[in-house]
């Protein structure tokens, strides 16, 4: 019996605050109040548990404990204040699953069309899974990918799918 | 397959990825405007054989419009540059003309102040 591509596990305790903002005015406060690094275009910078996400010009994503959330999101919004931006708790907006094992890549490269060779160690790649839009970056052992909650049944069964025993990419 | 790289993040995306917007740099007339030039604005497109100007969205992506220039007969494509430009930009220009020789810009190129980037 072959083995699964990866192990498949929904992450059900991670903290999201979306933040929108023009990084070049507003980047240094959120980097001050979040205690992380800004991260460069389609980049993470990660500081601890938390980790902060280039979603797109003036997109990020705060990535954290759900222990922490309240307070991260208390001080974001002091810093910010008076300013022309958004901070706002996402994290019931969407689903994330961690994807672990030695060929998690392999399942990616099913459902997406990214080039995950190309893909930096600290990358963060906005694409789609199959019929919907997705999210994902690297972390230790694999990838975690988020996605929304209404099509989280689907993406579970994406990846299940794509993982199954037997459906490696490499040549036989 | 289409492979356009968005402006505003840099990434390569594949044509799935991108939602299409037609053809760029249209003008709309403003109050007052006649109804030919409205027309014009709403139903008169190009639909050249040859080197074409288009809009497309980073849509599965970070979500941007941007433009593109690409070739409608090899699908070729020359390069893709910021929304904000109210003409091709001046390296899109230069692609363009190295690889088609005989093609030549159909507008009339302003002070480059007029340029919204940023």
């Amino acid at each position: 019996m072959a083995e699964a591509l990866a192990h498949i596990r929904e992450i059900t305790d991670l903290g999201m605050i979306q933040i929108r903002a023009d990084l070049t005015e507003a980047g240094a406060a959120i980097t001050k109040a979040a205690a992380i690094p800004l991260p460069g275009p389609t980049s993470t910078t990660t500081n601890g548990s938390r980790r902060l996400c280039w979603m797109s010009p003036d997109e990020l994503l705060l990535v954290l404990p759900q222990a922490e959330l309240a307070a991260a999101l208390a001080e974001l919004t002091t810093a910010l204040a008076g300013q022309h931006v958004l901070v706002l708790d996402v994290s019931d907006m969407r689903a994330a699953f961690a994807i672990e094992g030695g060929r998690a890549d392999q399942v990616l490269a099913k459902l997406s069309p990214t080039d995950l060779a190309a893909m930096p160690a600290d990358g963060m790649r906005r694409s789609r899974a199959a019929q919907v839009a997705c999210g994902f970056w690297r972390q230790e052992g694999g990838f975690v990918l988020i996605g929304f909650r209404s099509v989280a049944d689907y993406l579970r069964g994406l990846l299940d799918n794509a993982a199954r025993a037997g459906t490696g990419l490499d040549p036989r | 397959m289409l492979t356009l790289t968005c402006p505003c993040c840099g990434i390569r995306a594949e044509e799935t990825e991108l939602a299409p917007g037609g053809e760029a740099h249209l003008k709309r007339f403003g109050p007052g405007a006649s109804d030919e030039d409205f027309e014009s604005y709403l139903f008169a497109r190009k639909n050249p054989k040859g080197v074409h100007f288009e809009r497309w969205r980073h849509a599965y992506g970070c979500g941007k419009w941007f433009l593109a220039a690409r070739c409608t007969a090899t699908l070729e494509v020359f390069g893709t540059y910021k929304a904000q430009n109210p003409h091709p930009t001046p390296e899109i220009v230069a692609a363009i003309r190295a690889k088609r020789p005989d093609w030549t810009p159909d507008w009339t190129e302003t002070s480059p102040a007029e340029s919204l980037t940023e």
